[in-house]
């Protein structure tokens, strides 16, 4: 059985989006973790919950809200059509919001865990040798926390990967554009195209086992390595 | 111990009957019904069952998916489809009964735009570069994304216009992208622009039928509602005069 090439552009496609949206929330999602790992603000607890939010939404609100938030009409819809002049629903960087959004726990909740764990005496240690923050944070914080970037790479990638709802009300259907592979299945099964969906989401199947079993195989392996 | 169980199953006994007795005084029908009617159908539905006490239940969706859904076991009596393809098929596939089939409603199509005056009387718009996207439901699917494609074909747009062309799971997304005006314009039923109107004037194109083959949607009893009194009646319901009258006010032919 081959792939068609019309299903390769979703494929492709939803690769570039599950790289842009992890990097994406690496910048952004580093150091939100970072002061919620840190800080004693009393509404860390407010923040956290914010930020599980997509855990539990169905990512049809999410989709709804973004539809009207991100059109033309909508708040950051508006603003981002006055400075760069395209609308955001339909498109690609539409998608990377809505995604980032949707994968933003899987995230910041094994980075925030990882900070955690960490401790002062390592940090006060490297202060007292005359190591400024972003020395501290490559040479100390970076190295010691590394199973929990790993985690949190793999499960915002995969995550992305998966994502259904939020591209169903955003997206659009447009190929090399907005069709990732979970729409092209949809679309297959919609159309009673059994063999193509079968192989697609096969594809899928497979690579989210990989994933997690590369997530569970490193933690046991830095687990053991630290005992 | 003993008496929790026999207390439980006299509870179960109980409700058995009582679901029994409720069911054979007034029975229930499962719909499963094309977007582009889902209005229409809400509207047919009230004044059906308060005319027989028969509750009906509506899923609507694509023709496609619920054809689909319909072929793996989905619990339908009765299908409003969109197209007379898929009823047809269903027939053939003895997923219908034999013989049910008739023509319910037939869709016309329209170019529709929120924006008053966006959409002149020609349906010129669609040529010219005033609008970034163009919603429509999907060809494979939709039967009203189907004929929307032919509509473009017969302008010569159809390759043209790809790069703006957004595609809804059915025409019931395809309307929601130009409610939201994330699509300036969008092909929908005329139905679901008249039931709109009130909220959003906006203006719209009827596209002539001669540019596109005849939407003729067609209902079938399915197999599992054979025997269904509740089914049976409310397809007698929609054959009648007074449904039609309110069918055709909705915007059909």
């Amino acid at each position: 059985m081959f792939i068609e090439s019309a299903d390769l552009g979703p494929l492709w496609l939803t690769l570039r989006l599950a790289s842009v949206t992890t990097i994406l929330l690496l910048i952004v999602g580093t150091p939100l973790a970072w002061w919620l790992a840190r800080t004693n603000c009393r509404f860390k607890v407010v923040i956290e919950a914010v930020v599980a939010l997509p855990l539990i939404l169905p990512p049809t609100v999410l989709g709804f809200y973004l539809l009207i938030a991100l059109g033309p009409n909508g708040p950051i819809g508006a603003f981002w059509q006055n400075v760069g002049g395209t609308p955001l629903v339909f498109s690609f960087t539409g998608l990377v919001i809505g995604s980032a959004i949707y994968s933003l726990p899987f995230v910041v909740q094994p980075l925030q865990s990882a900070f955690d764990s960490l401790g002062n005496g390592v940090l006060e240690a490297a202060a007292s040798l005359r190591a400024g923050p972003i020395d501290r944070f490559f040479s100390v914080v970076l190295p010691l926390t590394r199973p929990g970037f790993l985690t949190a790479i793999t499960l915002g990638f995969a995550h992305t990967v998966g994502e259904f709802g939020v591209v169903l009300m955003i997206g659009g259907n447009i190929p090399n554009k907005t069709k990732v592979i979970s729409i092209a299945i949809f679309d297959h099964v919609e159309a009673i195209e059994y063999p193509q969906a079968h192989l697609l989401a096969g594809i899928l199947l497979v690579f989210a086992f990989v994933v997690l079993l590369a997530v569970y195989a490193v933690n046991k392996h830095y687990r053991l390595a630290r005992t | 111990m003993i008496y929790i169980k026999q207390g439980l199953r006299k509870f179960f006994a109980g409700f058995a009957l009582s679901v029994f007795f409720a069911s054979a005084q007034a029975g229930e029908v499962n719909v499963a019904v094309a977007a582009n009617f889902a209005t229409t159908l809400e509207k047919l539905t009230k004044i059906f069952e308060a005319e027989s006490g028969h509750k009906v239940l509506i899923s609507s969706g694509s023709t496609g998916k619920l054809y689909a859904q319909i072929k793996l076991g989905a619990p339908f009596d009765v299908m409003l489809a969109a197209d007379s393809e898929r009823p047809q098929r269903m027939e053939a596939e003895n997923l219908a009964v034999a013989g049910s089939r008739f023509t319910y409603a037939t869709g016309r199509l329209v170019l529709w735009s929120v924006q008053p005056d966006k959409v002149d009387k020609e349906g010129r718009v669609l040529s010219q570069d005033t609008y970034r996207h163009l919603a429509i439901g999907n060809p494979k699917t939709a039967p009203y994304g189907t004929a929307a494609r032919q509509v473009l074909e017969k302008m010569g747009l159809w390759e043209k216009i790809q790069p703006r062309l957004v595609q809804g799971e059915d025409i019931g997304q395809a309307f929601q992208f130009v409610v939201t005006g994330n699509a300036e314009l969008g092909f929908v039923s005329l139905a679901q622009v008249k039931s709109a109107e009130s909220k959003y004037p906006g203006s719209y194109w009827l596209v002539p039928d001669t540019f596109y083959q005849p939407i003729t949607q067609q209902a079938v009893l399915l197999d599992r509602g054979r025997n269904n009194d509740a089914a049976i009646a409310f397809l007698g319901f929609l054959k009648g005069k007074p449904a039609q009258a309110v069918i055709e006010s909705f915007g059909y032919k």
